[in-house]
């Protein structure tokens, strides 16, 4: 499959995307500059980690009028296949392309560490190589990641499965502590409507070697992956 | 050529010795400028003086000392005299590294004060030309209870993961420690380590007589004007007025920079870069003509300016972040300026590089200031500080407790309970988690093992590094003190199984015009060499940082060591987790304990004593035997006791953080369940262990060494750890207490 890894101002986990979709996956993956208009024939985009233009405003609130992010949203609109981890969920959030917004972490600190997702739709794009309720591990590092949406919104999302991914603890239950950063409904994940478009917080681009801790992140990415083979 | 006096410019004051004083200038050090330059300075000069000859720029009260220090070796690719220091470490790469002090600012302010400790660190890393891969951070406060203590604490994390998160260069390691010494003056050492490949190293020194001098980066403010002139002064009551003189971090900015930079440096057209750290644009104008025995002429008209009325003074002492100056090759300037412009940086032709060795400035056209380029580096004052060791060292008074028992069960338990509570001992995973550990994805051990282990792609080496430091030691002996923070820092990179081949220095004191304190940071200076020697790991890179003091009181002596070790094979390190139910626990040793200066001492209150010798010959035998017994796979864990001594690195070792088990030992040979037993420190005693199958092998590693090897027991699957009949307690309670103590602290009052 073709990557496209976009690389804004500021986007720090771009070359670990690029490493783990290219070096480790064995998969074809460029860089996407942020000044670019066209997208190079990727079948899937990924808007990597970081603090895009330092994200001193709003995270992912400049990004979004990045010259490339015009030709994501097209993508996108015509069903083409865009991931955004981390800083890239919350650019897909200010750019509207996903519903609801990522606000300061519950302890209003920056939180690195490994925490345990359950998947709760395996049958998207990003999740078809899970099966549903199954744990996964993966590192978070962010500073804002509470995820909010209105509360109707949230019944919808979750009567449509759009809720992907939720915090839980090792034996898959919800519970207080087990969320990092204090979502709205231990959220850590989602989808558009149409399920082409997917952020999550976590980093499975961190999550692809043994020796770095674990490699449940490749689930997703060869999720992605067998989908368009 | 112009040699003349350099016009006033509008605002200048009149030049006088007192002027000079309030520049922190002394009387004798004023003559000697004029001496030098053969006429009174202008005003934009005595403001440049001032900064190049402080102590914080200049080193004229260490340089002497520091010349001592072993700075070679077969592995060294550079040594000090550049930005950073450089080792070899196998397939083409060299590690470039240097830790430095941000302890002034960040006092003051310690959020921007620690940012830009961090930032600045960086930039003297990938002005080599190296990615910056790893950061690491010392840091010392006051106790816990004191009124500024978690403002300070706060702040400064909260600056380091501020700056280091948003460039993406992993938090790997670090070290934290409270005492009551650092009240009124805490310490921030950043450390950074970037690599590159040997042969596209870049240098510092000025070369090609015409060649461009090129200004990129972010535009010149007032921040930071004599931000080295108050990191060469004692603090008192007015320091909190001192905030102008913080520098203001743009993380963001240092990212594009770094990007930037490293994409020039790929371009082959810089011949020179360094960045505008200390003294802004004139430290690094002047050093890098000096380095390349070349001239070098601006006009200050050009620099890029963040407002507008900015004096040629402002503008030459402005210690604005996140700026380099490059010589470029000439003709290839326009190559360079395009990748700056692609990163939306300024890149500007300020100046050429000249054959006259003058470092001359123009305002308007007209020179405002025109120095012989010596006079500000080679020429600065070199002092020959009186030195007198303080009565109290010379005549140590042993205390009368020291070798208390450890009386009944209750005693021991609770020293292990208080210990792990004390926020030295105690998890700092409050401190860590805020930090990125594994963004560029290298990170195979980050914060919480005795060292960090990074892997290097495509390659099957690894790096091992560990910063450290020991100021209670170093109190009571600055020079065992000193060869007993090398020993450990060495001792943990060993542990993971890497051989030790460097070591850069961030040595703290107080105001070195005390004799005494000089004679503290002339015996540091000597334990580190003869430590360095005695490991044959070189002193690479450092930095001095004097002056810790308020109001007559300085800090302990502060030498803090980080060293870099180099693994054959990243796949068989080693940490310090007990692996398996039922591998065997041995301690191997090249001496016994001592209470002095301990954890235990401070928290019992037991102070003096004498520290306990230290034979390097066995420590480097020690360290050799451990880097053996990994590279053969024979060691499933190995870590090093430290403050709170065997009883609290046992508990350490069952913490395994992908499942906690326990331990049964009986220490018999090895001790008789004294305090000093349980809770003595030294350098050189590890924790191993090991498959029962290779006890023999690895008894036989440290025998032929003539190192004491004892198995006192084994890893047991039921999470208990017992000593001897003295403790028997909860793993998971234990570990409670560990995790609990620092956010009980900060949750605590308010």
């Amino acid at each position: 499959m073709k990557w496209g890894v976009v690389r804004f101002p500021g986007s720090l986990d771009d070359g670990d995307s690029m490493h783990a979709l290219a070096d480790v996956m064995g998969e074809s993956a460029r860089i996407l500059w942020h000044k670019e208009t066209t997208l190079g024939g990727a079948e899937c985009v990924l808007l990597p980690g970081g603090f895009s233009y330092g994200d001193y405003l709003r995270t992912g609130a400049i990004a979004r009028f990045s010259p490339i992010m015009k030709s994501v949203a097209k993508f996108a609109a015509d069903g083409g296949l865009v991931i955004g981890t981390c800083n890239g969920f919350q650019i897909l959030c200010e750019a509207h392309l996903l519903p609801g917004a990522l606000t300061r972490n519950r302890s209003l600190s920056f939180i690195c560490e490994r925490v345990w997702l359950r998947v709760e739709n395996a049958k998207t794009p990003f999740t078809r190589a899970t099966k549903q309720g199954d744990v996964l591990r993966l590192p978070i590092k962010h500073g804002e990641g509470l995820y909010v949406a209105p509360e109707d919104e949230l019944r919808q999302m979750e009567e449509r499965g759009q809720v992907i991914l939720r915090y839980v603890d090792s034996q898959g239950r919800e519970t207080e502590s087990a969320n990092p950063n204090g979502s709205m409904r231990a959220i850590a994940g989602v989808a558009n409507e149409r399920f082409n478009v997917f952020g999550l917080m976590p980093h499975p681009e961190h999550a692809v070697e043994a020796m770095l801790g674990g490699t449940d992140g490749r689930k997703i990415f060869e999720s992605i992956a067998g989908g368009a083979r | 050529m112009s040699t003349g006096a350099p016009v006033a410019v509008e605002g200048d004051r009149k030049v006088s010795v007192e002027e000079a004083r309030a520049h922190g200038l002394s009387a004798d050090e004023y003559r000697k400028i004029e001496q030098i330059i053969g006429r009174t300075p202008s005003w934009t000069e005595l403001g440049v003086f001032s900064v190049m000859w402080s102590e914080h720029c200049s080193y004229k009260s260490s340089r002497r000392h520091l010349k001592t220090l072993p700075s070679t070796s077969e592995l060294v690719v550079q040594g000090p005299g550049e930005n950073a220091g450089a080792i070899d470490v196998g397939d083409g790469w060299a590690a470039v590294f240097k830790i430095e002090s941000h302890n002034h600012p960040s006092f003051v302010e310690p959020y921007q004060g620690a940012a830009t400790g961090v930032g600045g660190i960086l930039r003297d890393i990938f002005t080599m030309g190296a990615r910056p891969v790893a950061s690491m951070n010392s840091l010392k406060f006051g106790s816990f209870e004191h009124r500024r203590t978690r403002y300070l604490l706060g702040g400064v994390v909260g600056g380091i993961g501020g700056y280091g998160n948003c460039v993406g260069v992993p938090t790997v390691a670090g070290e934290v420690m409270f005492d009551a010494a650092y009240n009124e003056n805490i310490l921030v050492n950043a450390f950074c380590l970037g690599l590159v490949r040997k042969d596209e190293m870049m240098s510092a020194r000025a070369r090609g007589v015409g060649n461009p001098v090129l200004y990129v980066g972010s535009a010149t403010g007032r921040d930071g004007i004599h931000g080295a002139s108050m990191a060469s002064a004692e603090f008192d009551k007015e320091s909190e007025a001192k905030r102008p003189a913080v520098q203001v971090g743009d993380p963001f900015t240092e990212k594009l920079l770094i990007e930037a930079c490293l994409e020039a440096g790929r371009t082959g057209a810089i011949v020179a870069i360094q960045d505008m750290g200390a003294a802004g644009l004139t430290s690094s104008s002047s050093e890098m003509a000096d380095r390349g025995g070349l001239g070098m002429e601006l006009d200050l008209n050009l620099v890029p300016l963040r407002e507008a009325g900015l004096t040629p003074y402002e503008i030459l002492l402005s210690e604005s972040q996140e700026r380099m100056l490059i010589v470029a090759e000439r003709g290839r300037e326009g190559e360079l300026q395009a990748v700056f412009e692609k990163w939306d940086l300024h890149a500007v032709v300020i100046g050429r590089v000249t054959d006259d060795r003058r470092w001359r400035m123009r305002w308007h056209r007209e020179v405002v200031a025109d120095l012989p380029v010596g006079a500000l580096a080679a020429d600065a004052p070199l002092y020959d500080r009186p030195a007198v060791a303080p009565k109290l060292v010379r005549d140590p008074e042993p205390s009368p407790n020291l070798s208390r028992k450890v009386t009944g069960e209750a005693s021991a338990k609770n020293a292990l309970r208080a210990l792990l509570d004390s926020p030295n001992v105690a998890s700092k995973k409050w401190v860590f988690r805020q930090y990125d550990s594994i963004v560029q994805s290298n990170t195979v051990e980050g914060p919480g093992s005795d060292a960090a282990v990074l892997r290097i792609k495509g390659s099957r080496r690894g790096i091992a590094l560990k910063v450290d430091s020991n100021p209670r030691a170093c109190a009571l002996d600055p020079y065992l003190g000193a060869v007993g923070v090398v020993c450990e820092a060495v001792c943990n990179v060993a542990c993971a199984g890497a051989r030790p081949v460097g070591i850069t220095n961030c040595l703290n004191y107080g105001n070195p015009e005390r004799p005494e304190v000089m004679w503290q940071f002339i015996r540091g200076v000597d334990g580190l060499r003869d430590a360095s020697l005695a490991f044959g790991a070189p002193v690479v890179s450092g930095n001095v940082s004097f002056y810790n003091e308020t109001e007559g009181r300085a800090i302990p002596p502060t030498p803090t060591i980080a060293v870099l070790g180099v693994m054959l094979d990243v796949s068989q390190h080693v940490t310090q987790f007990f692996k398996n139910p039922g591998d065997a626990i041995a301690i191997v040793r090249t001496g016994r304990p001592s209470i002095a200066a301990s954890e235990y001492a401070a928290v019992f209150g037991i102070d003096g004593g004498k520290l306990a010798p230290i034979e390097l010959e066995h420590e480097a035998a020690l360290v050799e035997a451990l880097v053996a017994g990994a590279e053969r796979g024979l060691i499933r864990s190995a870590h090093d006791i430290a403050e709170g001594g065997l009883a609290v690195a046992m508990a350490e070792a069952c913490f395994n953080p992908r499942a906690i088990l326990g331990a049964e030992v009986d220490l018999g040979r090895a001790g008789n369940a004294d305090a000093v037993d349980f809770f003595g420190e030294g350098a050189s005693t590890v924790i191993l262990s090991i498959a029962p199958g290779d006890v023999t092998k690895v008894e036989e590693l440290f025998a032929s060494r003539e190192i004491e090897f004892a198995v006192i027991g084994k890893v047991t699957r039921e999470a208990r750890l017992q000593i001897g009949k003295a403790i028997d307690e909860d793993v998971s309670e234990l570990m409670r207490i560990y995790e609990n103590a620092i956010p009980r602290r900060l949750a605590g009052s308010d």
